[in-house]
């Protein structure tokens, strides 16, 4: 898997150049015609794709900036007249839009903070500790994985019924926290094969306890695999729509998703300015995140599936 | 050394709270969810036990049939367009884009991190046809294609189409990533081999990529699978399984059933029958394809 960022990796296909590409180029018996669509009809294909995936983006942030007068007089692909700003804070305060970003962080971050110090005591009992039924705890884990979350929706509702937990974030916390531990566990233990056992012996030979081996010497060693594992289950944990959705219904409390599905049922028909904008709020975390740290979040994410 | 890692006390501190979130919050529904499925009610209305009658009411179900049917259709088209065309990306990249394509990978998967919430509203605005033509009606009209114009999300095919054809451009790029991947792993002698003797364009893919390519594909296709017979988000907030119940899966019928019927026993046997149809699909893929390698 590593070797999907790697950079100039296609430069292994170096020598399988063109996939005979020339030889029809050939064949054709020099049609300078033909050669040029030969390169023109890929590089249509690539331009076509790339336009595919983009520009829905690009109209979704031009609209956002767009006065609702703009909608029914000009065109809808047409560029905007100016910045119109006044969207982004009629989403954020009349759409709420800033509480439900708050709302989201408070669901995630502490979910990701518990979920990562589990897995990772977790991930050391389970490869570098010696002890019986660890195979076992492992396969228990794992089977986690496979789970759909519907298995556990209505029993989990029950009991925050019960708790008085439903339309508080402490429920998202503990669901996310819980539900990400499979992956998180897998990926982990994964890394860890990698930290080389010497090291840790010749540290209990200086003396070390096991908790300073785990805390000090092999919790350094994948701090990589915790922020990739981390980025792998923000994105789980930021766009879950099924969890916040069933648990939480009170208008002040709705995370970025439900808030955003709230939003437009009120907003959605009339004000597309508005609504535009609120869209791209909710796109911009995880943009932000993607641009700065994408080749990473690319090996976690495929990572992530492959082994799963 | 050993007796160092076997530290009972420190093994028991380390896995302990990890081992008791997950039975609590994950085991223990589960079982919880199974135990549901011999019961009418809710918690609300309280529970009457009823044995098997839930399980044999699934088969006369027709709501149920038909979200089976739906969640069938979806996963086939979205699993087969995300596998074929993450194929095609990934051969785009390793034999034409080669060193160049490292921007065009990162655009083309950056789609998957968004939240499907967005993305739905995105295209929700892209077909919408009142008050104002969305990107899509408003090009129809501008090239003449007027007869064409109208509110795609109301017709249950086009609004299938437009799921399927969302969840494919979502993650098109995610699967073309992960089979690229595997396409790099491939030794360039081989390719190189292979087009000395001749074997060019879609020879090649036959007998060449295919072949080598088949057991990450075969993972790929599983859980490309688990995934879209799983999918909630993207229906609920592009279609809300609407019009009517037409483009209802599984997952939305189960919530509906549970939430808005209040039947709890009845939901969690659909969620039963969920996870069964996982499996099942999973098991018959790996054997089909096992048979394959050896054939």
């Amino acid at each position: 898997m590593s070797t999907v960022t790697k950079p100039g990796a296609g430069a292994t296909s170096g020598a399988g150049r063109g996939l005979g590409e020339r030889r029809r180029g050939q064949r054709a018996g020099g049609g300078v015609v033909a050669g040029h669509l030969r390169r023109l009809v890929p590089r249509l294909a690539v331009t076509i794709l790339v336009l595919v995936e983009v520009l829905p983006l690009v109209w979704l942030v031009m609209s956002s900036l767009k006065t609702n007068a703009e909608f029914y007089t000009r065109s809808v692909w047409s560029l905007p007249e100016g910045f119109y700003w006044h969207n982004y804070v009629s989403a954020l305060t009349t759409g709420s839009m800033a509480l439900y970003l708050r709302n989201s962080a408070i669901a995630t971050l502490p979910a990701l903070a518990l979920m990562l110090l589990l897995s990772v005591a977790a991930g050391f009992a389970l490869e570098i500790m010696r002890w019986r039924g660890r195979d076992m705890v492992l396969l228990l884990f794992l089977s986690g994985i496979m789970v759909p979350a519907q298995m556990i929706l209505l029993p989990l509702f029950t009991i925050y019924f019960k708790l008085n937990l439903v339309n508080n974030l402490a429920s998202l916390v503990i669901t996310y926290t819980a539900y990400g531990l499979p992956l998180s566990i897998f990926l982990l233990v994964a890394y860890y094969k990698a930290v080389p056992r010497e090291l840790l012996e010749s540290a209990t030979c200086d003396g070390a306890s096991i908790y300073r081996v785990f805390w000090q010497i092999s919790l350094p060693m994948v701090r990589n695999a915790i922020v990739t594992v981390g980025l792998v289950e923000f994105f789980f944990c930021w766009n879950d729509l099924l969890f916040s959705y069933t648990f939480i219904s009170t208008g002040s409390r709705l995370t970025v998703q439900t808030g955003l599905l709230s939003f437009v049922g009120q907003y959605g028909e009339v004000s597309w300015g508005p609504t535009f904008a609120a869209v791209c709020i909710a796109v911009f975390p995880t943009l932000v995140i993607y641009l700065l740290l994408n080749q990473r979040i690319v090996k976690g994410l495929t990572a992530g599936s492959i082994k799963g | 050394m050993d007796r160092f890692l076997g530290n009972r006390r420190a093994v028991v501190l380390l896995i302990a709270p990890a081992l008791a979130v997950y039975t609590l919050v994950l085991l223990v529904p589960i079982l919880w969810s199974v135990a549901y499925s011999f019961f009418k009610g809710s918690p609300i209305t309280g529970f009457k036990y009823v044995g098997f009658a839930n399980f044999t009411e699934l088969v006369r179900d027709p709501a149920f049939l038909q979200a089976l049917e739906v969640s069938l259709k979806y996963a086939v088209a979205v699993t087969s367009g995300q596998i074929v065309l993450g194929l095609l990306l990934a051969m785009m990249y390793h034999f034409y884009l080669k060193r160049a394509s490292s921007l065009v990978r990162t655009l083309v998967f950056f789609p998957i991190v968004l939240p499907t919430v967005a993305v739905a509203q995105l295209f929700v605005k892209l077909f919408e046809v009142a008050p104002r033509n969305g990107l899509v009606n408003a090009a129809l009209q501008a090239v003449g294609m007027t007869s064409w114009v109208h509110d795609w999300l109301a017709s249950p095919t086009s609004a299938l189409g437009i799921l399927v054809g969302m969840d494919i451009w979502r993650a098109m790029g995610f699967y073309g990533v992960l089979l690229y991947a595997g396409l790099v792993d491939v030794p360039a002698e081989i390719f190189e081999a292979a087009r000395i003797d001749g074997a060019t364009g879609w020879r090649l893919v036959r007998h060449i990529v295919m072949p080598l390519m088949t057991p990450l594909i075969v993972s790929a296709t599983i859980f490309s699978l688990n995934g879209t017979l799983k999918v909630f988000d993207s229906v609920l907030a592009l279609t809300n399984g609407g019009p009517g119940s037409t483009t209802t899966p599984l997952t939305l019928y189960m919530y509906n059933t549970a939430f808005t019927y209040g039947d709890y026993g009845y939901g969690s046997t659909i969620a039963m029958a969920l996870t069964v149809l996982c499996l099942v699909v999973t098991v018959i893929i790996f054997r089909t394809a096992r048979k394959d390698v050896r054939a």
